[in-house]
């Protein structure tokens, strides 16, 4: 059998970080930091869905296979975001150019 | 396995490989979740690039202590999708019932939480349109959109997994799964996973931005 069957210990601990990181992004956000509070905020964010992904969805345990399918949905958004932020964070250098 | 019907389809050699093949399906299914949701992100990226101001100002509107309840409320429920997932691998029945039905009992509980801000966000005239609370500031109304559509979509999406945890719980209490086959479970502890994943970033970009002054 392919059955993952952790202990549920595991899965509780896994609980109980992501329970301590949401308590993290929401202090930090009640501090003044500047363009780092959206930075920090995304970052958390982004340790709580890899949790998520490895643990609670397993596939830290999986095919490799599995790996690529669940990486290749987020490196496409990366490429819509990529591509699109290079077209408007440089608009105004084109506009400046005539 | 009191069910006649066999667990294995034909074209597949062994329930391993039927359940590989399964989740590889279910993982696309994602991937275009993922995108279908990324054009909204992307549409927030360049907008709140563009109006940052308008943006912080929006946001401090939301009611943070619901939006934060709600995610609490959404980690927990992807515990008990995950140890329903457990039960099933060593083939307690009883358990994944249990648990599903704890599960739906959580997601019942996001969307009531959620009904309650949007009727505060609707008394506070924060829907985009003529009775705006600030009709001077269309940016702000952008904003507003965003909160909407995004918040909507991923309620719409909740609303879905219910409906599939009830099928699920039903076809666990009459003894579908076991140790051996258990696939339908794990599938939908994916998606369910997913739209968990999916508020974990609608919360700080809604509701966090600026809440510092």
């Amino acid at each position: 059998m392919n059955s993952v069957n952790q202990p549920v210990k595991r899965y509780i601990a896994v609980w109980a970080a992501l329970m301590l990181l949401l308590l993290l992004t929401w202090v930090v956000a009640s501090f003044d930091l500047g363009p780092a509070n959206t930075a920090l905020a995304l970052f958390i964010a982004g340790i709580k869905m890899l949790l998520v992904m490895l643990i609670f969805m397993q596939v830290r345990w999986h095919s490799r296979s599995v790996w690529i399918f669940a990486a290749a949905g987020f490196f496409w958004f990366l490429i819509l975001v990529t591509l699109t932020l290079s077209d408007y964070l440089t608009r105004h250098e084109v506009k400046s150019l005539f | 396995m009191s069910d006649a019907q066999a667990p294995l389809a034909e074209q597949f050699a062994s329930l391993p490989q039927q359940a590989e093949a399964s989740r590889l399906g279910m993982w696309a299914f994602l991937c275009s979740e993922i995108m279908f949701f990324g054009g909204m992100f992307a549409g927030y990226i360049i907008y709140r690039h563009a109006y940052p101001a308008a943006f912080a100002a929006g946001s401090r509107e939301t009611d943070v202590f619901y939006g934060t309840l709600n995610t609490a409320i959404l980690l927990t429920s992807s515990l008990t999708m995950a140890l329903a997932v457990q039960s099933a691998e060593v083939g307690k029945s009883r358990n994944i019932v249990r648990f599903l039905l704890a599960t739906i009992f959580l997601a019942v509980a996001f969307l009531a939480v959620k009904g309650l801000e949007y009727s505060e966000d609707f008394h506070k005239h924060l829907v985009p349109g003529r009775a705006f609370a600030d009709a001077g500031e269309p940016k702000t109304q952008l904003f507003f959109y965003f909160y909407w559509l995004m918040t909507g979509l991923h309620g719409l999406h909740v609303l879905i997994g219910i409906c599939v945890l009830a099928v699920m719980a039903r076809l666990a209490s009459r003894g579908r799964f076991s140790a051996e086959y258990h696939n339908p479970i794990e599938l939908t502890g994916l998606y369910w996973h997913f739209v968990d994943i999916v508020w974990i970033f609608l919360y700080p970009l809604l509701y966090l931005i600026n809440r510092h002054s």
